[in-house]
């Protein structure tokens, strides 16, 4: 194993880890919720009469994010992101997304965050099953489909 | 007040996002990546959320009500099951092939990133394939009168 010391940023990472673990912190102990994105997202395709307003107010926050980062931190604070899959492979990492996420009941914030933050059996075999499927996927596109492309 | 406060505990979230890294997919798929050159970012992205969340989950688990009013809401399931497990697997695949996981999608989108509206939308589309053959699969447990004791 190499390590790739160029886009290694450890205390943005942590500083970045920090917030989400004081957001997740906020919103079970100020608004009684588990802060997951996949439900959050989900409750709104078959929304329930007073169960929409707290999903749009706090996806709203989420879409000022970058904007107000950049009012915040200096440009350079982060790398430009590097989005190189193709638009079919977008296509069909979305879906994947959505229908996995939707039958595990949650992603990488609700199980992975939240869920192994209040110490959950469940979603620690969530995470590790995300992550082990995430790491099998790279290796086989990267290594053992070289060339081809998504 | 809670609108006020889940609009900046949105914020708050997407901030992090972007300062972690999250919402750029070549430094996922970087951490993703154990063969290759490896980028360990992510493995302290998640330890600073978790460290900080162990202390606040202990605190409201011991509560009943959120410190705004209302009454804590738990996830319902404990069960480690095929739903789970399948979910996740096939969730983690997906997060393989582009880097995108649900939040840095939203919040890449929010900062005009066409990939990331392609992505967002697929999601959305599999989160109402899935909404619909579980609604399928339901009407007709009931149809033909089956208990139902498999999942959904």
């Amino acid at each position: 194993m190499t390590i790739d010391w160029t886009h290694f940023t450890p205390w943005t990472a942590l500083a970045g880890g920090v917030l989400l673990g004081l957001a997740s912190a906020a919103f079970i102990l100020l608004n009684g919720r588990i802060l997951g994105i996949s439900g959050i997202l989900g409750g709104l395709l078959t929304p329930l009469k007073g169960d929409t307003g707290w999903r749009i107010a706090f996806l709203l926050g989420m879409a000022c994010a970058p904007t107000v980062f950049t009012w915040i931190f200096p440009a350079e604070a982060v790398q430009a992101p590097r989005i190189d899959t193709g638009y079919w492979g977008l296509v069909l990492a979305g879906l994947a997304v959505g229908i996995g996420t939707s039958y595990a009941s949650g992603c990488t914030s609700g199980h992975g965050v939240c869920g192994l933050s209040r110490l959950s059996p469940r979603s620690l075999v969530a995470t590790v099953s995300f992550m082990a499927a995430g790491f099998v996927v790279v290796f086989a596109l990267r290594h053992v489909l070289q060339g081809a492309s998504v | 007040m809670n609108r006020i406060s889940e609009f900046l505990v949105g914020l708050l979230f997407g901030l992090g996002l972007i300062l972690s890294g999250m919402t750029d997919p070549g430094k996922v798929l970087g951490f993703l990546d154990l063969a290759g050159a490896w980028d360990p970012s992510l493995a302290l992205v998640m330890g600073g959320a978790i460290a900080v969340g162990v202390g606040a989950f202990a605190l409201a688990k011991r509560r009943t009500t959120a410190f705004l009013g209302g009454a804590l809401q738990w996830p319902e399931s404990n069960a480690i099951d095929k739903p789970l497990v399948i979910g996740s697997l096939v969730f983690g695949a997906g997060w393989g092939i582009a880097g995108f996981c649900p939040g840095p999608a939203v919040v890449s989108l929010a900062a005009g990133q066409p990939k990331a509206a392609v992505f967002v939308l697929a999601m959305l589309a599999g989160m109402g394939v899935f909404e619909l053959a579980n609604r399928l699969l339901r009407r007709n447990i009931t149809a033909t009168g089956d208990a139902g004791n498999g999942h959904a």
